[in-house]
């Protein structure tokens, strides 16, 4: 099968496609003529965690949008639980999106609707059956699980930005996703509130196995949650490996990247 | 400035049959639906209806001295009912409705887009085209006639205040001299005409919504261009639409 041809480091197996949820292979994406990814490849399996690292405009953000399909490669092909998503309708990607949940950077609450109504969004528009009280139930829970219960009708623009980020989190996790993208989670919260965090993604790996990737600027939030880091420079992944790995790596850039935190 | 032009119609063409597609299949969006018929509808309605009801006074009015001097008073109130059922009432709704309703949909949908909330729609898996755009084209089609026949009625009824101020007439008089020679039938064609312009002004205000870039800027460029682009088309269409009814509903 030539779609497995990209890491080595995996046994070529079929045990290893059922469990490699998000495989990125090769991606080109370039905006004008200015190239932002340039050839970049990750798998995550079932239960990992994946940090993102890299500085401001290396296309962090950019290589999640492309793994939901909201952006698409110029080349190069996403695979979500081993199927290939480019050229699908919207409604035909729902499928994979249903299975996803994601925390945008700068939130992107729905800003006509209270903090209640942004995290019960998705599950009144896939759970519709679902009865009323139960559904209030789930999202009052989910909001708690962030620390935001105590805002249920408050608006996106009366909260704070890091509040924003909180409430985000909590939609994202909504439809209980087998796929969590986060994009700098943390960015924006004070210490307490991000090491919180941390443990909250945490926790939920340990109970869902979810695959996670994490988009983070926040080193020691990586080393706390993640399994495996890849730091991306110049549209290429520079490094890949555990925290210790990135540590004692020889590559230029990864050294003067951690010379400056 | 040709090839934006065509690039224009080209996208919006995409963007038609996108909003068409996701339409007709389900889920049906009725609850947003719901709220979109009342944002457009109810929420227009007294815009509408003053616009209808100024017309209507400053035309009878108006029309009173000419006919006069033309020795065809008695005529005045058919002729007023005439224009207004024809032409003033549905192109009066329209243009008021492509002003609030075109800005309102414009800004809202593009101040959604620049902060990527209709990103996040389609990241729950929910789509954008048949939640936001077919939702509120649809209001606008089915309200567009419902305010035209409130818009009428209004300058109907202000035309015939100022006439009665000027000479004593009965509604009932100016009612049945008014409606002398035409019937219901040709209520229909010029009233429904305006579930098109419904059409134009909802599909322009979303289109340039959901296709906005950059920020505040944009954002208020949106909402200029609904508005403009709209109204422009709703007066193309009438020219034509003038021309097709005379040639089929004679
Ligand atoms: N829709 C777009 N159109 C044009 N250029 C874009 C678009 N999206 C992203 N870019 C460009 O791609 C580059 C990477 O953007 P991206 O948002 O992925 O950076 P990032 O790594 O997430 O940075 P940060 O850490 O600051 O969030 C930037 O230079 C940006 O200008
Ligand atoms: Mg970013």
């Amino acid at each position: 099968m030539a779609a497995m041809n990209y890491t080595a480091s995996i046994p070529q197996t079929d045990d290893a496609i059922s469990t490699q949820v998000v495989a990125v292979d090769n991606v080109f994406k370039s905006f004008g003529d200015q190239r932002v990814l340039n050839g970049v490849s990750l798998t995550v399996n079932r239960g990992e965690t994946l940090a993102v690292l890299g500085r401001s405009g290396s296309g962090k953000s950019v290589l999640l949008r492309l793994i939901i399909g909201l952006q698409s490669p110029d080349s190069g092909a996403v695979r979500i639980n081993g199927d290939g998503i480019a050229g699908l309708s919207l409604d035909q990607l729902g499928v994979y999106r249903k299975k996803m949940g994601f925390l945008f950077q700068h939130s992107a609450l729905y800003d006509s609707l209270t903090l209640e109504q942004n995290v019960a969004f998705p599950l009144t528009h896939h759970n519709s059956g679902m009865p009323v009280a139960e559904l209030s139930d789930r999202v009052r829970l989910l909001l708690s699980e962030v620390g935001m219960e105590g805002h249920l009708n408050k608006m996106p623009a009366d909260i704070s930005g890091g509040m924003q980020k909180r409430v985000g989190l909590a939609r994202a996790l909504a439809l209980a996703p087998e796929i969590l993208l986060l994009d700098e989670p943390t960015a924006g919260l004070d210490p307490i509130s991000a090491s919180e965090i941390d443990d909250l993604v945490l926790k939920l790996q340990a109970e869902h196995h979810m695959a996670t990737i994490v988009v983070t600027h926040d080193l020691y939030s990586a080393k706390t949650i993640a399994d495996r880091l890849i730091l991306l420079d110049m549209g290429k992944v520079a490094v890949e490996g555990t925290f210790q790995e990135l540590v004692e790596s020889h590559d230029a850039f990864a050294r003067e990247f951690l010379k400056h935190t | 400035m040709i090839t934006d032009f065509f690039e224009w119609f080209g996208e919006i063409g995409i963007f038609s049959w996108r909003v068409l597609r996701a339409a007709v299949t389900p889920p049906f969006e009725f609850r947003e639906l719901y709220r979109q018929l009342d944002e457009i509808g109810s929420k227009s309605l007294p815009l509408v209806a003053l616009a209808g009801a100024a017309i209507g006074a400053v035309l009878a009015m108006e029309s009173f001295e000419s006919m006069t001097r033309f020795g065809a008073r008695s005529l005045l109130p058919s002729a007023l009912v005439y224009s207004v059922v024809h032409e003033i009432g549905p192109i009066i709704t329209a243009l008021v409705v492509s002003g609030r309703v075109g800005a309102g949909i414009g800004a809202e949908l593009a101040s959604m887009k620049v902060t990527e909330q209709i990103d996040a729609i389609e990241a729950s898996a929910v789509n954008p085209y048949r939640l936001l755009a077919a939702t509120r084209i649809l209001a606008c089609i089915l309200m567009l006639p419902l305010l035209t026949l409130a818009s009428d009625l209004c300058g109907l009824v202000m035309g015939w205040v100022a006439l009665s101020m000027v000479e004593p007439l009965s509604f009932h008089q100016f009612y049945t001299s008014g409606f002398r020679g035409s019937d219901f039938n040709d209520l229909l064609p010029p009233t429904f005409k305006t579930a098109i312009f419904g059409l134009i002004i909802g599909t322009i205000a979303c289109f340039q919504g959901m296709r906005t870039r950059g920020g505040a800027e944009g954002v208020g460029r949106a909402a200029t261009s609904s508005v403009v682009l709209s109204s422009l088309f709703v007066i193309l269409t009438d020219v034509v639409l003038v021309k097709l009814i005379i040639i089929f509903f004679p």
